[in-house]
């Protein structure tokens, strides 16, 4: 029988699946930001219980920078961004949401076909943490490369980055956790600074990662 | 003596580090290049005394036989790109494409981007090592965009989603290698440390490792611009200033590589796991050949030689692949003379971008009529990287094909392609910009100083003709270590 602490890590790190799930079908650039921001809501618990079962302090600053940098921050400044850049728009998907989420599913059976047998040795915890965190990594990578929108791709990025962030929390007494989740922030921010200056300076017509590509070396020649 | 050493090893990261600081404080672009240069030499001058007082490692940092060459070869290098950037960031004020302001902040960029260079060369824990490539990845990314044209823009966002992507997989892959150790080392601090990984790496789980080393070869080799990875690496090059694309491809792409090399000598160490060489092989391999088709296209000089450094990156890779002991000598003599001569190289292509006012291969005609120095420094230079002899970078593909042939015969082959490839490519290439006719315009003279140039080539025709014994004596020595 497992622990009533193994089964709240257990739910939390699940939740954060299907959370990323959420974000596949999303088709509103404003809903996309709201699920991130729950998506950041539950690491932040996630890491927070981690920090609490595992009696490790430091993992605290990790849940706090969880909820307070990517839970409203991050959220908040990019509905600013999208508000002030004027892009209301409907967000198209490539291929369609029906293929997405397949495609998703069946990331989801890999991660844990491929990270079930090779952590056999692990205890149980980690072991399905670290499968729950490579499908919210996958399901992350699978956002980014179905989206076309900056927004969208950047958001694809940091909800990879969660599942990196619950991998590292779900590895008993990792050091340095803080510290790399701190750089992380600092990219983050980077990130979406660079999102806003590129449209602030009117460098490019749009966010949009298609009209960046057609801007290839082709054209210089 | 060691308290020497250790003094030396933390001037390694305080000297750029304060230097950064100081630089985004003051005002005045002659000062801060010259700041900036002497801040870089100082920073050599503390590597090169730590051939003499080796410290201690401990659980963050550490000197060994491997990392020691790399740590002078990544200060020498930054100190002459800094000469080089002081005469280059002069005329790019004059024509007006950088702002006093920009260079304050390029300036105190270039010392940080030195310390985390530095910082992961010596990294004795693969956390500190990740953070250290993070860091220096962010910093490239400010560097490349600092033009603030459309198309740097755009190289700088490239260039930051798909490194940031790389990284994102290195940290998963480190954080299964933690994972691997946990079982065997504990807890804490010491499953992380990058020595006492090695020496317990037998009693890992093979498993988890062969997973972790997927990811981290992954990650870690976008960093290093291999195929199918490298979409970030020429547009990177092109766009930003020529003093950066020098460091990011004599040495940024080494840190990578060297981040990789670490963690393949933890699975050499571990029976049970994966040979690592066959993947190593196969990205190597894939990066050669897929340069030496695409090389004829480049329409831009920069983008030509930055296609040159995935080149390179994988025939390094593909002779680590190989191992045994001449292979990886050959691959630590192709990192160390791939460095000094592209760097070369964009030291010369930034004067004749600067002189000829494009960047544009078909428009830049007969340098040696015109800049007999610059022209023939490019010759010189181009002779070298295509693996002419007699210069260095000859010395060590030589040494990857032969030890090939005698264990791979038919991968030989392969690699021998893509070397001839490349080769007939670059010569091509270089041939209209070095002897076509000039184009009749007004020659704009290059006022500016060629010394660095000069001295990396003459280190590589050098190397080429004569190595030092105590050198050879040392690659022998690291090429067992690795494997």
């Amino acid at each position: 029988m497992h622990s009533l602490a193994f089964d709240i890590a257990h739910f939390l790190a699940g939740s954060m699946v299907v959370v990323s799930f959420l974000l596949l079908y999303q088709d509103r650039l404003y809903s996309l930001l709201n699920v991130f921001a729950l998506h950041s809501l539950v690491l932040a618990l996630a890491v927070g219980w981690q920090a609490s079962t595992q009696n490790a302090h430091h993992l605290y600053v990790t849940a706090a920078i969880a909820l307070i940098f990517k839970a409203i921050v991050i959220p908040t400044v990019l509905h600013r961004i999208v508000r002030s850049l004027g892009i209301h728009r409907t967000l198209d998907v490539v291929g369609g949401v029906g293929r997405d989420m397949l495609a998703g599913a069946a990331l989801v059976a890999l991660a844990i076909l491929v990270m079930l047998p090779v952590t056999a040795g692990a205890d149980a915890l980690a072991r399905e943490d670290l499968a729950f965190a490579l499908a919210v990594i996958l399901l992350g990578l699978l956002l980014m490369v179905t989206r076309q929108n900056a927004i969208s791709l950047v958001i694809g990025f940091m909800s990879l980055e969660n599942g990196l962030i619950l991998a590292a929390t779900g590895a008993r007494g990792m050091p340095l956790v803080v510290e790399i989740s701190v750089a992380f922030s600092v990219l983050i921010a980077l990130i979406v600074i660079g999102v806003f200056l590129f449209r602030i300076r009117e460098r490019f017509d749009s966010v949009d990662m298609q009209a960046m590509d057609t801007f290839r070396e082709e054209r210089r020649k | 003596m060691n308290s020497v050493g250790l003094v030396t090893m933390t001037a390694l990261l305080v000297i750029p580090a304060s230097a950064a600081l100081l630089l985004m404080l003051l005002t005045g672009y002659r000062l801060g290049a010259r700041l900036n240069v002497g801040a870089a030499l100082l920073s050599l001058l503390a590597a090169c005394t730590l051939f003499e007082a080796r410290p201690d490692a401990n659980a963050y940092l550490r000197v060994d036989d491997f990392n020691i060459y790399l740590i002078v070869l990544n200060n020498w290098v930054s100190f002459t790109t800094s000469l080089f950037s002081a005469s280059y960031i002069a005329h790019e004020l004059e024509t007006g494409r950088l702002t006093p302001a920009y260079l304050r902040f390029y300036h105190a960029m270039y010392q940080a981007l030195i310390f985390a260079m530095n910082l992961a060369l010596l990294a004795n824990n693969i956390g500190l090592l990740w953070v250290a490539i993070e860091l220096a990845t962010l910093i490239t990314v400010l560097m490349v965009g600092l033009y603030r044209t459309r198309a740097a823009l755009e190289a700088a966002w490239k260039y930051f989603i798909l490194g940031s992507l790389g990284i994102a997989l290195a940290l998963f892959g480190t954080t299964l290698v933690y994972l691997a150790a946990q079982p065997a080392m504990g807890q804490g601090l010491p499953a992380m440390a990058w020595d006492q990984l090695l020496a317990h790496a037998a009693a890992f789980d093979p498993a988890l490792l062969n997973l972790a080393f997927v990811f981290l070869l992954l990650g870690y080799g976008t960093k290093a611009g291999l195929v199918p990875l490298h979409a970030w690496l020429p547009d990177a090059h092109a766009e930003g200033p020529t003093p950066i694309s020098a460091v990011l491809s004599g040495l940024l792409l080494n840190v990578a590589l060297y981040a990789v090399l670490r963690f393949k000598m933890l699975m050499s160490a571990n029976p049970k796991a994966l040979a690592p060489g066959p993947l190593m092989i196969m990205l190597g391999l894939l990066s050669l050949l897929f340069v030496g088709l695409m090389l004829y296209r480049r329409g831009d000089i920069k983008r030509l030689f930055a296609y040159s450094s995935i080149e390179h990156m994988g025939i390094i890779t593909f002779a680590f692949g190989i191992g045994g002991p001449l292979a990886n000598f050959a691959g630590l003599l192709h990192m160390t003379m791939h460095s000094l001569t592209k760097s070369a190289i964009f030291f010369a292509v930034g004067h004749i971008s600067q002189v000829k006012g494009t960047q544009r291969i078909s428009t830049i005609r007969g340098l040696t009529v015109t800049h007999p120095a610059l022209g023939w420094g490019l010759v010189a230079g181009v002779i070298a990287i295509a693996g002419m002899p007699p210069f260095g970078v000859f010395t060590s593909e030589f040494l990857v094909v032969s030890s090939t042939f005698a264990r791979q015969p038919l991968l030989a082959l392969l690699l021998a392609l893509g070397l001839l490839l490349a080769f007939g490519t670059l010569l091509w290439r270089l041939q209209g910009m070095a002897f076509g006719k000039p184009d009749g315009g007004p020659i704009v003279p290059n006022q500016t100083s060629i010394l660095p140039m000069l001295m990396h080539l003459a280190l590589v025709l050098v190397a080429g003709i004569w190595l030092p014994g105590p050198l050879v004596v040392w690659f022998h020595h690291v090429a067992a270590l690795l494997g």
